[in-house]
């Protein structure tokens, strides 16, 4: 079975060409991380997976169904979660109200019932309340619980993104850049939870990364992207010795 | 201060937050129901505005403050509730069927207008909202066979199973009630998943979209559900002010709509409720002020002899008296609250409640809100 597959993804905006032909498959519980300079396309293929763009050419395999056509709002209920690189957190609302939401692709109420707030709408809200405060105990989030977004520090917020995307109970976690803005000891910490997530929750990683301490630390296969183009993949240390990559790097 | 102590998940779904809470709420409660009462005719009237209002408050505040979509046009839903009604009621359907199908028809034509909101954000979706009240508004003076076009259209007082609601107390508590209702079920919604998405909308789109939430259907649900809650208000409406015109439901009246929620305070039910009380009775406020301010100046300057001040008075109450001074004071209301108190009247609310019951340890601090640069605009 095939877990999730890129096949050949290429898309275009205008003239450029922002990815090209990549190609790459994720085994269920690894933690695959693609790297590249900036504007290599690592974002944008996030998106892709995401649903947020069409590819103009290939497929995406999830679990050997296609998704190249599923629309966005239905990925989630398919078992793909995502983070955000600039935090795309809901800031008027409180941190519990923003992982409750992230419970909504398994929501089961209808709008009528919910209008009459019905006693079986009252059980499924403590069940997502029962399934985000696990979370929420996963990630040490319980003293922010009812903290609005938009008084909360950065390091908070990166950490809140991580736990809204876990609330969907994905199988597939897509990371845009967990460690940018973060210290450190924060950076540390989010290796951690990663390698916690991979191993205690049995999660699939795919991950975009600048910081290589974090990736190195945590991932088992990279791929390195220049231009959308594909120009390695394998073990970190492979990556980080192949030519073409020194190159995309350092010029030369 | 007070840390409500929690013990389980459920009290997190619960109408009020604890005891104490809910037991302010009984006795606000006992208070509107008691008011009659207590409150010369006129005056029972005017507090029948503010009930009215405030249903309008609660369907804006649900687009609006809720889920970011900004209407110019919400007069037509309140006009299309009204006119409904009212023929409805001229052709002999009963009360009750004839104010669900008027509901009913303002929640279709809310979702039919909701459907270019699924395209459109901001300023272009309330010029597409304008445009539609602006047709509307021609329909009703156009389809004379139903509205009786610029004519107007008398509204007969409310009979309900045969009881009548024509007094001023009995219409007072069947505003009430449907005040309440729509409080209720406002309520009900935003505790459970839609109002979360509601406000996942508001926030940000795409994160929305990526956690599993349909924005076609939930900001066609927020624009059905608002205009439905707007049909309800322009039933009561009609059989308060008694007399529909096509010049009711004009752009000026969305626009007073509007402000009712952003005066109030957007993103809070408080805030629809202070809203419609600051909308209803500020007419009436200035009505009095026109006249007992030269009165009261004249009465001071007779027992000063300071002739001045019975002239300042009388300045007052002839610039009270020109036409649009409503309008005008409206205008410089909204504009200072946006500089003053950009939260409403709610959050005000909030600052002194908070100042209270931390005194004497309140921070001015504490509603700084930190500006933030981080959200990306790349996907929209």
């Amino acid at each position: 079975m095939t877990f999730f597959q890129a096949d050949n993804i290429s898309i275009n905006f205008g003239g450029i060409r922002a990815v090209d032909g990549v190609s790459f498959q994720v085994t269920k519980g690894e933690v695959f991380t693609v790297i590249g300079p900036n504007g290599a396309g690592k974002t944008t293929i996030f998106n892709l997976v995401s649903r947020f763009y069409d590819p103009t050419e290939g497929r995406l395999v999830f679990e050997d169904n296609d998704i190249t056509k599923v629309p966005s709002y239905r990925i989630a209920a398919l078992g793909i979660a995502r983070t955000f690189q600039n935090i795309e957190l809901f800031e008027h609302a409180t941190l519990l109200q923003n992982l409750l939401l992230a419970r909504h692709a398994h929501k089961r109420s209808n709008f009528f019932s919910e209008l009459l707030f019905l006693p079986s709408v009252r059980r499924l809200e403590v069940e997502h309340r029962e399934a985000v405060e696990k979370v929420i105990d996963f990630l040490d989030l319980q003293q922010y619980r009812d903290s609005f977004i938009v008084n909360l520090p950065y390091g908070v917020r990166k950490v809140t993104e991580l736990a809204r995307a876990l609330c969907t109970d994905p199988k597939l976690l897509l990371l845009d850049e967990p460690s940018s803005g973060l210290n450190v000891e924060e950076t540390d910490d989010m290796a951690f939870w990663i390698q916690d997530i991979k191993n205690l929750l049995g999660i699939t990683v795919l991950m975009v990364e600048h910081d290589m301490k974090l990736v190195s630390a945590v991932s088992d296969r990279v791929l390195a992207l220049n231009y959308g183009r594909p120009l390695a993949m394998g073990t970190v240390q492979e990556v980080q010795a192949h030519p073409e990559v020194i190159r995309a790097y350092l010029g030369g | 201060m007070r840390f409500p102590f929690k013990t389980s998940y459920e009290q997190d779904t619960r109408l009020f937050r604890d005891r104490i809470d809910a037991s302010w709420y009984v006795l606000l409660a006992a208070l509107v129901v008691l008011l009659p009462a207590v409150l010369p005719a006129y005056y029972v009237g005017e507090t029948t505005w503010v009930f009215i209002y405030a249903i309008t408050g609660v369907s804006l505040m649900v687009l609006v403050g809720y889920t970011g979509l900004v209407s110019l046009g919400h007069a037509a839903f309140l006009g299309i509730g009204a006119y409904a009604h009212a023929f409805f009621i001229e052709h002999g359907v009963p009360w009750v069927v004839s104010a669900a199908m008027a509901v009913t028809l303002a929640t279709a034509c809310g979702l039919v207008v909701g459907l270019p909101a699924l395209r459109m954000t901001g300023i272009y979706l309330a010029i597409a909202t304008l445009a539609f009240s602006v047709i509307i508004q021609e329909v009703f003076s156009r389809w004379e066979s139903v509205t009786h076009g610029l004519s107007g259209m008398a509204v007969p007082k409310a009979h309900i199973f045969g009881v009548s609601f024509g007094g001023e107390t009995a219409f007072y508590y069947l505003c009430l009630f449907f005040l309440v209702l729509a409080l209720w079920l406002t309520r009900n919604l935003l505790r459970a998943p839609t109002g979360r998405a509601w406000i996942a909308i508001r926030d940000s789109e795409i994160a929305a979209q990526s956690m599993g939430v349909n924005l076609a259907i939930y900001k066609s649900i927020a624009f059905a559900y608002s205009a439905g809650l707007m049909g309800l208000a322009g039933v009561l409406f009609a059989h308060k002010i008694a007399f529909l015109a096509p010049d009711i439901f004009t752009i000026l009246l969305s626009i007073q709509l509007l402000l009712l929620v952003i005066v109030g305070g957007l993103g809070s039910l408080h805030g629809a409720v202070f809203g419609a009380i600051f909308v209803a009775l500020l007419p009436p406020v200035i009505a009095i002020l026109r006249d007992s301010i030269p009165a009261s100046f004249h009465d001071f300057s007779a027992a000063s002899g300071l002739a001045p001040i019975g002239w300042f008075g009388d300045a007052i109450g002839n610039f009270l008296k020109k036409p649009g001074v409503e309008a005008g004071i409206f205008g410089v209301i909204l504009v200072l609250v946006i500089l003053l108190e950009p939260l409403g009247m709610y959050g005000r609310w909030v600052k002194i409640r908070i100042f209270f019951s931390t005194f004497p340890m309140y921070k001015r601090a504490t509603f700084k809100r930190q500006r933030s640069y981080m959200k990306t605009e790349r996907l929209r």
